[in-house]
């Protein structure tokens, strides 16, 4: 694989792959039922020293 | 590790050193194997007169030892890096302060102002609060026995060999990563101790969930060990000289050096302490983060967008036009998570506002939140082609660092200590709050004045560099653009002398609530108390 070939491969296939991780990460995130689950997590600091 | 096995291991150590201080190639790797070989000596010494004690944190939950030695270091190598970066601002200014030495010359001693406030002060900031961090959200005591000793003593050499050898003039000359091969190969084997260190104690953490500071923090500690190897890579001419050359060469060696550069930036002086927010805040507030989810986005946004941005570094270079604009729009998309973050932080405190009136530490917090979303928009600014062929070789390059660095980097830092020293030594409280209170306006006032001036003076210096007359030729000549903005490099070093000043009445506090005293003193909500 020559430069050109990396750097089409980087801009097409590379840029829809890392879109998708991205997008289904953030849909992962604020999937609705995960609220009470994130509200828990957002406590840990303050249980205890 | 049993203490003859440790003697036996530090003896090899010195063996070694000794051997390559005899067969060195030249006189400045034999000056390190010196100090390498003495780093031995101190250490045999210590183990030996330390062999009957025991630890003090034997059998307590936490190994809270090396988080304190940590704050110590933070502070001590905070105030010499301080006082560098005055020293240098002032040879800019004055430059017969350079004394003529090679030793004392501005290009020695700024990699040693860069890698002092950088890698020592914010290094070992990052390294004792992820050390306390990761255990109290873990609720486990850091993993693999005292191997964050190890971590913390063999930072502290890869600290002196960097400044020493600067100052003698090793150098690989690439921007914030100077040391050359021997000293990037020590400092390789200590991070994978740290990330197996972290690693282990969030494999054996009692807390179902990972909390979101240790995300952060984790990244920070990868992103870095991936930057740091691929950057380096060089071939030495001797192994026993301190010369080596870079694996890459031209355009290929300047985008690798920028891939790391910025990313240094980004993973090193924003996520790690990204991490020590997302603890610290929340702690000195009483109240969780205002949004779980906006962190969680927060993170992967900067972990996705960060590590393409380093190009803008190199705009109108031979780097191919479209890796410029790429290193722009990733600059500028960067923009939405750091506001993100810089509101999620900020809007903890919502509800209890009136805590920036009474507890001058959420204050220094508040300000480091400002400063982060007012450089990080800076930046992204700066990195649009347009403002960067106004802007790129000026002072206003270093306002822009300046105000990220001791406005975010140093303030949240501060902020951190400032919390942690009571709980470290077990006092009630600090020493004094109305010194921090001093801190905290010194420290603005410097960041203020030196942000501000230097604008003025890149703004000055880019214009001046690009005015022509009609016939086409510049009207400036260099030195008329360096006459420009002398006043401003007076005020700069009056800026930075004010945030040094800041941290000597920190360093004073520090020492005193170590020692356990308190400062007979007005309470600080006094402004609260109803008018008469």
């Amino acid at each position: 694989m020559d430069y050109n070939e990396l750097r089409h491969l980087a801009d097409s296939w590379g840029l829809v792959y890392l879109m998708v991780v991205f997008i289904a990460v953030v849909v992962f995130t604020f999937r609705p039922w995960a609220r009470k689950s994130y509200d828990e997590a957002a406590k840990i600091p303050l249980k205890e020293d | 590790m049993d203490v003859l096995g440790k003697l036996a291991l530090y003896a090899l150590a010195l063996l070694a050193a000794l051997l390559a201080a005899a067969k060195a190639h030249d006189g400045l790797f034999a000056a390190h194997a010196w100090v390498v070989a003495l780093a031995c000596l101190v250490a045999i010494v210590v183990t030996v007169r330390n062999s009957d004690k025991p630890s003090a944190d034997d059998g307590a939950k936490y190994l809270d030892g090396v988080v304190r030695y940590g704050t110590i270091a933070t502070l001590f190598w905070g105030i010499a890096g301080f006082l560098v970066g005055v020293i240098i601002a002032l040879q800019l200014a004055y430059p017969i302060l350079n004394f003529d030495w090679p030793w004392t010359n501005f290009g020695r001693l700024r990699p040693l102002h860069t890698s002092a406030v950088v890698f020592a002060f914010g290094g070992n900031a990052l390294l004792c609060t992820s050390f306390y961090v990761v255990q109290r959200t873990c609720q486990a005591r850091l993993a693999l026995g005292n191997t964050a000793w190890f971590v913390f003593w063999g930072y502290q050499l890869f600290i002196v060999l960097a400044a020493t050898g600067y100052l003698m003039g090793i150098t690989q000359s690439k921007e914030y990563a100077e040391p050359e091969w021997y000293v990037d190969l020590w400092l390789t084997i200590v991070w994978v101790a740290y990330l197996l260190v972290f690693m282990g104690t969030l494999f054996k953490r009692k807390e179902p969930h990972i909390y979101v500071a240790n995300w952060f923090y984790l990244a920070f500690i990868v992103t870095v060990a991936m930057l740091h190897i691929v950057n380096n890579l060089s071939v030495p001419v001797s192994i026993f000289g301190s010369k080596s050359y870079s694996l890459f060469a031209g355009v290929q060696d300047a985008l690798t050096q920028w891939w790391y550069g910025h990313n240094a930036v980004g993973f090193f002086l924003t996520a790690g302490f990204l991490g020590m927010m997302y603890y610290f805040m929340p702690k000195q507030a009483g109240r969780p983060v205002y949004s779980y989810r906006l962190s969680i986005l927060h993170f992967w946004s900067l972990i996705f967008l960060y590590i393409w941005a380093g190009p803008h570094h190199l705009h109108y270079t031979a780097l191919p036009d479209w890796a410029q604009t790429l290193g722009m729009v990733f600059s500028i998309m960067l923009w939405m998570p750091s506001w993100g973050g810089m509101i999620n932080g900020l809007m903890t405190l919502s509800g209890a506002w009136d805590k920036l009136r009474t507890d001058p530490v959420i204050r220094m917090m508040v300000l480091a939140l400002a400063f982060y979303g007012m450089s990080t928009f800076e930046g992204p600014m700066m990195s649009i082609k347009a403002v960067n062929s106004l802007s790129h070789y000026t002072d206003w390059t270093i306002g822009h660092v300046h105000s990220g660095a001791l406005g975010w980097v140093g303030m949240i830092s501060f902020a951190a200590i400032y919390y942690l020293a009571p709980k470290l030594w077990n006092r009630d409280r600090l020493y004094s709050l109305r010194l921090i209170n001093w801190h905290f306006w010194l420290a603005t006032l410097g960041i203020v004045i030196y942000a501000a001036v230097l604008w003025v003076a890149g703004i000055t210096q880019g214009l001046m560099w690009r005015e022509y007359d009609a016939n086409g030729f510049l009207v400036y000549s260099f030195a008329e653009s360096v006459q420009a903005v002398h006043w401003a490099y007076v005020a700069r070093a009056f800026g930075g002398f004010l945030y040094l000043a800041g941290a000597l009445v920190m360093a004073w506090n520090i020492y005193q609530t170590i020692r356990g005293k308190t400062r007979d003193e007005a309470a600080m909500d006094i402004l609260a108390a109803p008018a008469e």
